[in-house]
């Protein structure tokens, strides 16, 4: 079963149509990246999969259950975390308050307003776990907003992390990076590869190519293109697309 | 704002210092040429401004229609005393049920909104309470008020307090100020209260992290209309009746003054500081001119425009300045200590 399915999925803003028909699933333990052109509703797609935005038409399945239309908190309650193109960070909170908050055991005891959130070793040492994951270990008591780009780039992943997600959604987690960045970027999610779903927005192909178990081409609101990154090199648009420097 | 040094603590040295100089405050308040009422009023008020900033400061909601809840917690205060029990804790309760059950309703329609119309609505829904309040003269008396509310003795079985002199009332609003500033810094740094301000600095963020986000405005804008209650209870029994006028806009107004002046954006200290400076200005410079106001609505901008942290903003400033080491290596302040 996938651990994450759409089928059919229409998404409308008033006349404009912004995904015709979005086919897609990703299994247990695989990495399916997503390319395709600016505009092509890609983040969108995103959108409808962790709830945000509620499709048209269609489904989107979590463990072959249908979560259409529920709102966000629910959808990651059920293990569906994901990461954003535009970084949104807890700007004021430590890199590890950013993580410890995002924690299922956080989450079950936030409505707690007896307590103190802070001073918990137990829960110190799991967020702690999750920023060394990604290389932030040292960095853990710098307020978010100090920290620097390509350190924050590697926050916005632990941050979704740190949620304990069966499937895991990064959109342009490269994004603005430098070639060091987006190397640093790509270890982590090589380790993380096979632990977890990973759903990958990306335009960095190098990256994309050679993490990728499956890849789906998205133009015009649909998949044009789908299969392996051996397969898909052989693809007309792709090649367009500049595949050849890379591949 | 940033988590302090001592935020996991139920009692910090911070408020271990304030309790000993407000206790104190008795004994000179008379020979700096002030008066034991002034007092008072300023412990209610800072109870008030505390509740409020857990709304504002916390979790970054912009209400304008609080003084709808100060005003009921001190209508139920009366109407309890008149017509349920003249008996002080069920008066308070009374106070405080009410404002929460106000601000349920209203955080009911508000909680799914944002800035602009977010404050929008709730001066709204101030003006309805207020205007029920001018209106409704079988039940509040009108413009003429809720009178005569008594001063209740502060009874516990063994012992009775009475609390109809402003020294004696100065020190049960102390017990009570002091009790609501260890719950609501217990409550700001609880997961509750970090939650409030994560969704503060990106509601997107912690929708997706799981958090019902509609669920926890509520709560916070209720909470927050309980203190406003306590502090209505209060000062209905220390003005010894209950006006519509703490209701009225301007009066809603003020309480997002004081708590913008004094640094509630980025102190759990600012609401208390601002309320200290308007109400002292108010009668200081009072009493040297009618138009008071002016100058305090003159720092008012200031602040705004110069130092949007307010005066809580100056004195963290002022602590980073000496507390720098000129020997050590410059390191980013990862957290302040306020």
């Amino acid at each position: 079963m996938s651990a994450l399915e759409a089928r059919q999925v229409h998404v409308r803003f008033g006349d404009r149509v912004v995904l015709e028909e979005m086919n897609f699933s990703v299994a247990p333990g695989e990495l399916h990246g997503i390319m395709g052109p600016n505009g092509a509703g890609k983040t969108t797609f995103f959108n409808v999969l962790t709830g945000r935005v509620r499709p048209s038409r269609g489904q989107v399945l979590v463990d072959g259950k249908d979560v259409t239309g529920l709102p966000p908190h629910r959808i990651a309650a059920l293990g569906v975390a994901r990461s954003f193109q535009i970084m949104t960070l807890f700007d004021e909170f430590s890199a590890l308050e950013n993580v410890a908050l995002a924690r299922p055991a956080f989450r079950a005891q936030a409505l707690h307003g007896h307590r103190a959130a802070i001073g918990d070793p137990e829960a110190d040492a799991a967020a702690r776990l999750v920023l060394d994951e990604v290389g932030l270990g040292s960095k853990a008591d710098v307020l978010a907003r100090d920290l620097s780009y390509g350190e924050r780039r590697a926050l916005e992943i632990a941050v979704a992390l740190a949620q304990e997600p069966r499937v895991l959604c990064l959109d342009e987690p490269t994004s603005g990076l430098g070639s060091d960045g987006i190397a640093r970027i790509a270890e982590m999610v090589r380790r993380l590869k096979g632990r977890l779903a990973i759903v990958a927005i990306e335009h960095d192909m190098e990256f994309l190519f050679g993490l990728a178990d499956r890849i789906s081409v998205v133009h015009w609101g649909q998949v044009i293109a789908h299969g392996r990154p051996d397969e898909l090199k052989a693809n007309p648009w792709v090649r367009r697309s500049n595949l050849g420097r890379f591949g | 704002m940033q988590t302090p040094a001592h935020a996991g603590r139920l009692i910090t040295p911070a408020m271990v210092g304030v309790a000993l100089v407000l206790l104190t405050v008795p004994l000179w308040i008379a020979k700096v040429g002030l008066y034991q009422y002034i007092g008072v009023e300023i412990l209610i008020w800072a109870i008030y401004a505390l509740g409020f900033n857990l709304l504002l400061g916390t979790a970054g909601l912009p209400s304008f229609g609080h003084g709808a809840f100060f005003g009921i917690g001190a209508y139920a205060f009366g109407l309890t005393q008149f017509h349920v029990a003249a008996n002080l804790w069920v008066c308070l309760l009374g106070g405080i049920l009410a404002a929460s059950l106000a601000g349920a309703l209203v955080a009911g329609f508000v909680a799914r909104r944002r800035g602009i119309y977010f404050a929008f609505l709730t001066i709204a829904f101030g003006q309805v309470f207020w205007f029920i309040a001018m209106k409704a003269r079988n039940v509040t008396g009108g413009e003429d008020g809720l009178l005569p509310i008594a001063r209740l003795p502060a009874d516990f079985g063994i012992v009775s307090f009475d609390l109809t002199g402003n020294t004696a009332l100065y020190f049960f609003v102390l017990a009570l100020f002091l009790a609501t500033v260890v719950a609501l810094w217990r409550l700001t740094y609880s997961p509750f209260g970090r939650v409030l301000s994560a969704i503060r600095q990106s509601e997107l963020r912690a929708a997706h992290l799981g958090y019902q986000v509609v669920l926890f405005k509520m709560l916070a804008f209720i909470v927050s209309a309980a203190f406003a209650g306590l502090a209505g209870s209060l000062f209905a029994m220390a003005q010894g009746g209950a006006f519509p006028e703490v209701m009225a806009l301007h009066y809603s107004g003020y309480i997002v003054m004081m708590v913008l002046v004094g640094g509630g954006l980025v102190s759990f200290w600012g609401p208390v500081i601002g309320v200290v400076v308007f109400l002292l200005a108010r009668d200081l410079l009072g009493a040297v001119t009618l138009t008071w106001m002016l100058w305090f609505g003159l720092l008012f901008v200031a602040v705004i425009l110069f130092k949007p942290e307010g005066i809580a903003g100056v004195f963290q400033d002022l602590r980073r300045r000496f507390s720098r080491q000129p020997a050590a290596p410059a390191q980013p302040a990862a957290r302040s200590t306020s």
